[in-house]
């Protein structure tokens, strides 16, 4: 079993029954909270696709997409927590 | 040899993934759902990004991937902080079986600040005030 096989299929598939617990959440959640924590964790899953997919197509510029996208996580958390927070003070 | 780490490393990392997310879905409580998510999701997306770098092995492709786990070891933490922060002080439920809680009336409900003993505060809060 070469590389390229082992990835296709038993990492990917792995990822995306992760992905799809994860999306289960993002609907289901009681609260706003819930959500976004369920938003972030859906953009890591992503970074973790993207690094695999690079290994695939032998391309290293997916890594800067990769950065892009942890980047943009931890500014959307940041920014709705924030706002949450002073959505309650009057 | 080096297919055979990479595939040990990326089987651990897609692991700790799954766990990570199946806890997301099981857990009661929004803050033991963003303790999962930061400890154990952390350590997977490391683990993958580690193969990656094993897999192309030049220095620009391993400069990125250390930027990277970098910048995520900082960010979910702080992340996940500001998240439980945000949601205790909008009154998010917290799970029935929760034994103590350290926090109750110490947050000024006003000016959103922490009650501190050196500093001058305008809460203060009361001892037998914890569930």
């Amino acid at each position: 079993m070469s590389l390229q096989d082992y990835l296709n299929w038993v990492i990917i598939p792995i990822l995306g029954l992760s992905v799809i617990l994860v999306f289960i959440r993002f609907l289901k959640g009681p609260s706003l909270p819930d959500r976004i924590i369920a938003l972030d964790m859906l953009i890591l899953i992503s970074i973790c696709i993207i690094a695999i997919y690079s290994i695939q197509t032998n391309q290293s510029t997916f890594l800067d997409i990769a950065l892009l996208f942890a980047l943009i996580a931890f500014l959307s958390t940041a920014a709705y927590s924030f706002y949450l927070e002073q959505r309650e003070r009057k | 040899m080096k297919d055979i780490l990479i595939m040990i490393l990326s089987t651990f990392g897609a692991l700790f993934i799954l766990s990570s997310s199946i806890g997301l879905l099981r857990k009661p409580d929004i803050f033991l759902r963003i303790s999962v998510t930061g400890k154990a999701s952390t350590l997977g997306i490391g683990l993958i990004l580690v193969s990656t770098a094993l897999f192309f092995n030049n220095y620009s492709v391993t400069t990125r991937v250390v930027a990277i786990i970098l910048f995520l070891f900082i960010t979910i933490s702080i992340g996940g902080h500001l998240l439980a922060r945000a949601a205790y002080i909008i009154k998010t439920p917290i799970w029935k079986g929760t034994k103590i809680d350290d926090l109750a009336g110490q947050y000024d409900d006003v000016t959103h600040e922490l009650y501190s003993e050196k500093h001058h505060s305008s809460i203060k809060p009361d001892p037998s005030d914890n569930i």
